[in-house]
């Protein structure tokens, strides 16, 4: 056999002289005239030879479809290199000439009873590649008998086939019945047919979301797993993905099948051991973590992923990528791993910086000092995005791991001393995030990064710089100096920097006032009035109303204590992560992006979610289920990322007649079930932890999301925090400059309507209309709206106003799947068409039987507005208030009753600060929104009353509210069986108490 | 799910062959991807998935060819790229050598595999063996015997064909350590692991099932056997024919085997080991003048063993000149093209220890452009010797014409991945 082998590839040597590029010689004239004739040729061989030279012009890129009649007619052949390569003619330009494809239809056919299995399969094969509409209604036949032919061989090219026709023809594919036997092939005798058949199905399913052609049930899983053992390679993939896609019924299936796929890991195609893995990592959520096998399974994964990176290259990178996301989700699987992330000099680029960022992420105390090491080694490379990137990862060590602080931060000012320019800058852009993070500890090193002052060129270096100094003003002899230094070129410098030397500089102000009187003034007036830039003039002219009305309130807000940075700062936004989790393996595992965000033409294809944790299900009180995430206690606040919430709202399905919710489009058992539970009450959440710290509107993160991005959150933050500010400003909201009103900050206008709104009718409780979407990013179109609850009936109150220079008609509206279903009732009515400058108020009315998912924070609604010149997106927030339904009174004995079922675990307690209302004031305003009394009691002064909620979907919210003569402060004890909305319902209170 | 059309390049981005799988993406996007490939060389940024609008490239490198993969959905991306270098692995076997030349010479048999390899993007029959049986380049006249499909390309069994027949039944079992090791500057080992691989020749008749007998340590815990020394495999890797599920649950490694040469498993060891050949080296950089370079090969295994072929690569500055070189054993030469000296050691027995100094002219105006910091490698063979300790204990073969067969075992130790970072 060996020799055989040898022998045909010296015969092949041997050959080599005359081999086949002699075809591309090229004949000077009348090329396509002589071919034509050697076409026509009677002798087989020049025939051949003459088929071969056209396939050579048409691999050359040239045209030779002229020759399509002569080259068809040598199809009826017995010479099957030639039958071969005829057809490979034919998929090529088939196409460009459809009428004359007709005349190769014959010959198919009779191909495809050929008695070689072969043959037959070929003939099927390239049917399905002419992509004629024609030729596809002559295929059928073929095709019907092809995929019930005896020879597997043939039975799996045709179940490809069904594939390809359907793409070109959906319907006749149904029609025809084709989708039933494909279905039946999967319980196919031969492996290969029944992995052809379920990549086949597969493929439709994804194109189709709502065909619910992979209804996966217990004996066809059975029958995949079985076929897994048996298939190639490729075929095992195919089954894995496919399995992915299921959701088993209980934590003992979901073992059974984890038991059968893992033997996959230790197969030598990386492909098949990564989608192996895609299938664990998501039946293992459904395992209690208590199991013993739990254990066993998460031991496993780790050996075949480190594996991984002995691959080539680019299978490398594809599995550092996922290893970075399985390391979000569970850390415990690679933490002891740390060695094999260590670079080589000779990895690709691409490989070196992937497992710098895992190497990040696997930092711990244990480790630390290992990875500051080679982080060092790597500092003193010579590619520059590397060594930046080590930079960085040093300062992130320092943020993650508290107790090598202090080293990072030696090691960064050794970094210093080398006085490579970009090594500096990154180092001072990375100590600035060191110093956010522990405040007033390091600050001794300040000296040596004024030193290098002159080096900065580049933005973010230098708006770090000006941070620090800025910050720690008092301290630095000559603050005022650098910060003059660096005015000089201020219209020079990009907006990032302009902002920070502006905050910068009044905070040097506020801290030494009697000295820089000059400068902040200058500065001011630099940035108000000589700048186009509507972000920093705003910002100016705020810091100037602050300084000139209230020096104190002013001080209060610049010097504000920040809120520290969180110690992960570039994690991957839980829902996300859990989808991607469930792409292991894809180009969405590689690009960290929800496929919808890349993939045209998936609107409407749901996204993929991990299964629930065992027994979330069955205890719905035990909040320990509930909230516990799989990744940590108590995961870090992590802001979506604005592309993010386009992915998921690019899915609306957007047509113009909205007239009622979109289709649940559900297609596989998994989001059926979610669904479900989400109906059901949200009891049983995907255990997804709620952010503690939601921000109470929606443009005001409480928290800097990022270290970067300081520069533009810490403003609004600061202003946000403080309520007497607003009122503050609320006096003279008149004096304001136009451009107040302009967008760039939400937070803005929520802060003057707080003042000058005052005057809300009796009723439930409605915020004021606040700018959702800012014209300049929709094409001309602003919306500002609110919520508001009339009569029972949920309204979404919008001002639609045409800034841009044409007409706008033909709206459109459509909210994404949101936590309580919330839907548009009707369409959106919009009647006449809105002509620049005009302004129209629009209420439309909502329902909550719209599809359910979980959004973060719950009460955000995700929006698609369309119009005649484009589609738009944004999210906003409802007040949970306009929920509360008005039959939301529970009996007095039930509630007694009901307070002591939920357990304790499910009390929360919030404070309302600054309210000056008797308890009976309290009672009519809440009863106004639907919060009705249900018993008063008064112990010691202290008045007592507890309230009860219903919510749209049923959940009861008791609440007991204790206020004490004389202090402004009450107290507000929340129960509920669904803990998680106790936070939305708390602010409901809060605003409703104090409008 | 994976390629919607499959391209193989030149280095300017010409298209040699393609074949387009699924017409979902068009044809002619492939010429915008040497362009945004050289942006990316250009911003030192090559990734191995471009994009460009809704199409993206996956591509890999080999020889003087892109292989690319074009696709629109969210592909596998993983299989896309095993299923590249699996094409190469087939070409490789069709044509010797996989480049421009050999595309160009044979791409009546190319298009013919491109067919057969994917189907609509879905990969197909890609064992390179069995596609010899019917894809042939004497393609010549249609005998109904000879061309009919291989009953394998769809049996369970798709890597072996029946009917094979050697007069004599023998299987060769070569069992290849390689040795990984990244050691710090300051000489301290920062990683090392073994990567085994056992190869097979098979030379046997019919469809014989085998049973390979490993002192795995997990095996014998798990039969209660402990005797004699065990090895520890962290994680093991088999070819297609191996029954995973038979060794997930009892460990036995049993197989159909492919017919002549074939990687039948590989394993990964995480067990420390002493770094085989131990270097020291100091490398005294005297700007505008000099590089003296010493360095120390020391042998850390048995006496009775020896090292061949030991090549020791040491990094120098691009611009050093007038080389000089004094060794204890072997010879060193200078190879300007890649910036290093290498000193080649023919034989080189355990415990031994040996010296090589080098000296180097620098020239007196300095070089702008910072230099990276090559680590110093290493390569070495080690005969009949495994680090790890791992034996073939036995390998049953059974036929059911019930003839012998001999198995023969080899061992051998050489080195991986093995890099020694200097503080030059």
């Amino acid at each position: 056999m060996q020799e055989w082998a040898n022998q045909l590839c010296e015969n092949r040597q041997f050959g080599s002289k005359m081999t086949d590029s002699k075809y591309f010689t090229t004949t000077k004239k009348g090329e396509i005239f002589e071919l034509k004739a050697e076409l026509n040729s009677d002798k087989k061989e020049k025939k051949k030879e003459a088929v071969k030279k056209v396939i050579a012009s048409m691999t050359v890129g040239k045209d030779v479809s002229a020759l399509f009649p002569d080259v068809v007619n040598c199809m009826q052949t017995d010479n099957l290199e030639l039958k071969k390569l005829v057809y490979l003619y034919l998929m090529n330009y088939a196409k460009s000439q459809p009428d004359m494809a007709i005349m190769a239809v014959n010959t198919f056919v009779k191909d495809c009873e050929d008695p070689n299995p072969l043959i037959r399969a070929l003939a099927v094969r390239t049917m399905g590649c002419i992509r004629v509409d024609k030729i596809t209604e002559y295929l059928c036949e073929p095709l019907r008998k092809c995929l019930k032919d005896e020879d597997p061989y043939v039975r799996k090219t045709a179940a490809v086939c069904v594939a390809k026709l359907h793409d070109i023809n959906a319907q006749l594919v149904e029609d025809q019945g084709f989708l039933d036997t494909l279905k039946d092939l999967i319980s196919d005798s031969n492996p290969m047919v029944v992995a052809n058949a379920v990549a086949a199905l597969s493929e439709i399913a994804e194109s189709h979301p709502n065909s619910n052609l992979l209804d996966l049930n217990p004996q066809t899983i059975n029958k995949l797993l079985t076929a897994l053992n048996e298939c190639t390679e490729w075929g095992q993939i195919f089954i894995l993905d496919c399995l992915a896609n299921y959701t088993p019924r209980d934590d003992r299936e979901s073992q059974s099948i984890c038991e059968r796929v893992t033997p996959r890991l230790s197969h030598a195609n990386s492909a098949v051991v990564l989608s192996a893995v895609k299938v664990l990592m998501k039946f293992m959520e459904m395992l209690p973590k208590d199991l013993d096998y739990y254990g066993t399974l998460l031991k496993k994964l780790a050996p075949p992923l480190v594996t991984l990176l002995s691959a080539e290259p680019e299978l490398q990178y594809v599995a550092l990528r996922n290893i970075n996301l399985i390391v979000q989700r569970r850390p415990e699987i690679m933490k002891h791993e740390m060695k094999v992330f260590f670079v080589k000099y000779n990895d690709p680029i691409y490989v070196k910086l992937e497992k710098l960022d895992i190497m990040i992420r696997l930092a711990s105390q244990a480790n630390i000092a290992q990875v500051l090491a080679e982080l060092k080694e790597y500092a003193t490379e010579v590619d520059v995005d590397f060594v930046r990137k080590a930079v960085r990862a040093i300062g992130r060590c320092a943020i993650k791991v508290e107790q090598s602080a202090e080293r990072c931060v030696s090691t960064l000012l050794d970094l210093i001393q080398t006085k490579v320019n970009y090594v500096v800058q990154e180092a001072i852009v990375v100590i600035k995030d060191i110093f956010r993070k522990y405040p007033n500890k390091y600050e001794s090193v300040i000296a040596t990064l004024c030193e290098n002052l002159d080096s900065l060129d580049e933005p973010e270096a230098r708006a770090a710089m000006i941070w620090i100094v800025g910050e720690y003003a008092e301290r630095i002899d000559n603050a005022d100096e650098l910060l003059e230094s660096f005015l000089e070129g201020f219209h020079d410098e990009s907006t990032q920097v302009q902002l920070q030397l502006l905050t910068a500089i009044v905070k040097l102000f506020l801290k030494k006032p009697t000295e820089t009187q000059e400068l902040v003034q200058q500065v001011l007036s630099l940035a108000t009035q000589d700048s186009d830039n509507p972000d920093l003039r705003d910002r100016g002219y705020i810091y100037w109303r602050l300084l000139s009305t209230d020096p104190v309130a002013a001080k209060e807000v610049v010097l504000a204590e920040k809120p520290l940075i969180s110690e992960e700062t570039d994690l991957i936004e839980p829902t996300l992560l859990e989808e991607l989790i469930c792409h292991i393996g894809t180009l969405a595992s590689v690009y960290h992006k929800p496929p919808s965000a890349f993939v045209e033409g998936s609107r409407g294809v749901q996204h993929k979610r991990l299964p629930c944790s065992a027994g979330s299900g069955e205890s719905v009180d035990s909040p320990e289920t509930s909230s516990t995430a799989g990744v940590s206690d108590a995961p870090p606040a992590v802001i979506p990322s604005q592309g993010d919430l386009l992915g998921d709202l690019l899915n609306l399905d957007l047509t113009p007649t909205t007239t009622g919710p979109p289709p649940p489009a559900v297609s596989t058992g998994m989001q059926l079930g979610a669904m479900d539970l989400l109906g059901g009450g949200l009891d049983s959440l995907p255990p997804v932890p709620l952010r503690t710290d939601t921000p109470q509107s929606p443009q005001i993160p409480n928290q800097s999301p990022s270290p970067t991005d300081y520069s533009t959150s810490e403003l609004g933050g600061d202003l946000g925090g403080n309520p007497a500010i607003g009122a503050g400003f609320g006096a003279a909201p008149a004096a304001m400059p136009a451009s107040f009103g302009a967008p760039g900050s939400g937070g803005l206008d929520d802060l003057f309507d707080l003042g000058s709104g005052v005057g809300m009718p009796m009723g439930a409780y409605s915020p004021p209309k606040s700018v959702w979407l800012q014209a300049m990013k929709a094409k001309g179109l602003e919306i500002s709206g609110t919520f508001a609850r009339r009569a029972g009936v949920i309204q979404m109150e919008m001002t639609l106003t045409n800034k841009a220079m044409s007409v706008m008609t033909d709206f459109a509206i459509q909210f994404n799947r949101n936590s309580f279903g919330l839907s548009p009732a009707g369409p959106l009515q919009v009647l006449t068409p809105l002509s620049p400058n005009q302004s129209i108020e629009v209420a439309l009315p909502l329902n909550t039987s719209g599809p359910v998912m979980k959004m973060d924070p719950l009460n955000n609604l995700q929006v698609a507005v369309k119009n005649n010149i484009d589609v738009f997106y944004f999210s906003c927030q409802y007040p949970i208030s306009m929920l509360f339904v008005e039959d939301g009174k529970m009996e007095r004995q039930i509630f007694l009753a009901t307070w002591k079922d939920i357990p304790n675990e499910n009390e929360s307690q919030f404070q309302i600060k600054d309210c000056h209302l008797s308890s009976d004031a309290v009672s009519n305003k809440l009863q106004g929104s639907n919060i009705f009394t249900i018993a008063k009691r008064t112990v010691d002064g202290q008045d007592m009353l507890y309230l009860s909620v219903k919510l749209t979907n049923g959940i009861w919210v008791l609440a007991e509210l204790r206020i004490q003569a004389g202090n402004p402060n009450y107290t507000i004890s929340l129960k509920c069986r669904a803990p998680e909305v106790s936070q939305c319902v708390f602010q409901s209170y809060e605003a409703v108490l104090k409008n | 799910m994976s390629a919607s059309a499959i391209f193989v390049l030149d280095l300017k981005g010409k298209v040699l062959i393609c074949r387009n799988y699924k017409g979902d993406v068009d044809m002619a996007e492939i010429d915008h991807f040497i362009p945004l490939l050289m942006q990316q060389e250009e911003e030192g940024m090559i990734c191995p998935v471009i994009t460009r609008g809704t199409v993206h490239f996956m591509w890999i490198k080999h020889s003087n060819l892109y292989l690319v993969a074009t696709t629109n959905k969210n592909s596998n991306a993983s299989l896309v790229y095993s299923f590249l270098y699996k094409l190469v692995e087939v070409f490789t076997e069709y044509f010797k050598e996989l480049e421009e030349e050999s595309i160009q010479d044979n791409f009546v048999v190319v298009y013919e595999l491109l067919d057969e390899l994917m189907d609509f993007g879905f990969p197909q029959t890609t064992d390179s063996k069995i596609l010899q049986e019917y894809i042939t380049q004497e393609g010549t006249k249609l005998e109904v015997a000879k061309t009919k499909v291989p009953t394998t390309v769809t049996n369970a069994v798709s890597w072996r064909s029946e009917g094979i027949k050697y007069k004599k039944n023998e299987v060769f079992i070569d069992v290849i350590e390689s040795i990984n090791v990244l050691v710090n500057a300051n000489g301290s080992v920062m990683s090392s692991d073994i990567v085994g691989s056992i190869k097979l020749k098979t030379m046997l008749s019919g469809m014989p099932e085998l049973r390979l007998g490993l002192n795995d340590r997990v095996l014998f815990s798990l039969t209660g056997r402990d005797k004699g020394k065990t090895v520890m495999m962290e994680d093991v890797k088999f070819h297609q024919c191996v029954r995973l599920s038979r060794f997930d649950s009892d460990r036995t490694i049993s197989f159909i085997p492919p017919d002549g040469e074939s990687e039948l498993m590989s394993y990964r060891i995480n067990t420390h080991v002493k770094p085989l050949i131990w270097i020291e080296s100091v490398i005294e950089k005297f700007s505008h003048s000099r590089v003296e370079i010493m360095v120390k090969a020391k042998g850390q295994f048995k006496k009775q063993s020896v090292a061949n072929n030991v090549e020791i690569r040491v990094p120098v500055p691009s611009d050093a000149d007038s080389p000089k070189f004094k060794t204890s054993t072997g010879s060193a030469k200078y190879v300007p093209e890649k910036d290093l000296v290498l000193w080649t050691i023919k034989s080189f027995p355990g415990g031994k220890e040996f010296l090589m100094r080098a000296h180097f002219g620098l020239p007196s105006v300095e070089k702008d452009e910072l230099e990276g910091k090559p680590p110093i490698t290493v390569k070495f063979e080690i005969p009949y010797f495994t680090v790890s300790g791992i034996q073939v204990r036995y390998m049953k073969i059974i036929e059911k014409s019930g003839y012998q067969a001999l198995p023969w075992v080899r061992y051998i130790t050489q080195s991986g991945d093995y890099q020694l970072r200097t503080n030059a």
